[in-house]
């Protein structure tokens, strides 16, 4: 036996077990992609095939993972300083870039190939289109060079509805964008309340936040005009044809809670902010994740409370 | 004895093994179900067969 066979044979120290893999495609995003996407497939109006609907959630979320994990292979210098992601697979040294890569590049393919024969091609472009904007678009060109980079990343977040809903019907109409705008303006609000008691993560790792370049007092004066535009949109949808009784009484309620939050957070100073270790900031952070997910579970309910001849208006 | 233990990164390597076996094979699958679904909403029949079936004159 030669050296060359014993070192052929011999594994890496850093070889990666299946869950490293699977943690390149962010499965917490994923499961956020799943949802979304799922509640636009839903209240489509129209009937999509069990299978095919499963397939059509699948194959989002699946493009979904793919640009989770080419992220992380462009990101992987700023994952490596920031405390909330140095435990990533590719910073840990578990799995090298050029394996996220290629294995983010094939799931991308797949999932655009996998989706459009299983739904239609309206549908597979539009994934394509996402999985483009939210790699290149943003983690690639405005994450690192522009304040308003959450609004802009925040969009990609905001299409699985969309996609969901053309994968059910062919085509485009108000409701999916309803839906989109809903994801679409509360991605600044939830990541700017995080960026207010996370600073020294996004500061280290030189990510233009709006709280580093526009300062703190700027942030939260943002927080409370998107809460309030989004406040607008949100309340909206609710005489649309997503919209119903079930979802205009959650919505209200959960509109006055957050409105009052932003306009707490607005109100204080940081001196108060570091007294209480910001209370209020990771308290609005938390709805924040309360609000998107019983907006969406409403817009559900009315689909399916409409299956039932209930619902809608 | 064995002559070469099982390391720890061998087991682990054969977790990843696995793990992309199963998902091959969960998409195997699926390929089939949604070829079975799709071929009975008839979606792979020509345009105008079913009304030609029917003694229409599609085509």
């Amino acid at each position: 036996m030669t050296d060359a066979s014993i070192n052929a044979s011999t594994p890496r120290e850093t070889e990666a077990g299946f869950g490293d893999y699977f943690a390149l495609l962010k499965p917490r995003v994923m499961s956020l992609v799943v949802f979304t996407a799922l509640v636009g497939l839903l209240a489509a109006p129209a009937p999509v095939h069990p299978i095919v609907g499963f397939c059509a959630i699948l194959f989002i979320a699946v493009g979904g993972g793919a640009s989770g994990a080419l992220n992380m292979w462009w990101d992987a210098d700023i994952d490596q300083v920031m405390k909330r992601t140095r435990g990533r697979p590719i910073p840990a040294g578990r799995v090298d870039r050029g394996e996220a890569l290629h294995l983010g590049l094939a799931l991308s393919g797949l999932s655009v190939i996998m989706l459009a024969l299983a739904t239609n091609i309206f549908a597979g472009a539009f994934l394509a289109f996402t999985i483009f904007f939210y790699v290149v678009i943003y983690t690639m060109w405005l994450k690192r060079s522009t304040p308003q980079n959450i609004v802009i990343g925040g969009a990609a977040g905001a299409f699985p509805p969309v996609i969901g809903w053309i994968a059910a019907t062919g085509s485009m109409s108000v409701e999916p964008w309803l839906m989109f705008a809903l994801t679409f303006l509360w991605t600044p609000p939830h990541f700017w309340a995080l960026a207010l008691f996370m600073r020294s993560d996004y500061d280290d790792a030189g990510v233009p936040m709006l709280t580093v370049t526009h300062g703190r007092r700027a942030t939260r004066t943002h927080i409370l005009v998107y809460t309030v535009l989004l406040a607008v949109f949100s309340l909206g949808a609710a005489f649309s044809g997503i919209g119903g009784p079930v979802y205009l009484t959650v919505s209200a309620v959960l509109n006055l809670l957050f409105l009052r939050g932003a306009w707490r957070i607005r109100g204080r100073d940081e001196a108060a902010s570091e007294a209480d270790n910001f209370k209020i900031e990771r308290g609005f952070f938390k709805l924040s994740l309360l609000y998107l997910f019983l907006h969406f579970g409403a817009i559900l309910a009315e689909a399916v409370l409409k299956s039932y001849g209930l619902g809608g208006w | 004895m064995s002559l070469r233990p099982t390391h720890e990164l061998h087991r682990r390597r054969f977790g990843r093994n696995l793990g992309v076996g199963l998902v091959l094979a969960a998409f195997v699958a699926i390929v089939f179900g949604l070829t079975v679904a799709k071929v009975q909403r008839g979606d792979f029949e020509r345009p105008g067969a079913s009304s030609a079936s029917q003694g229409g004159s599609g085509g």
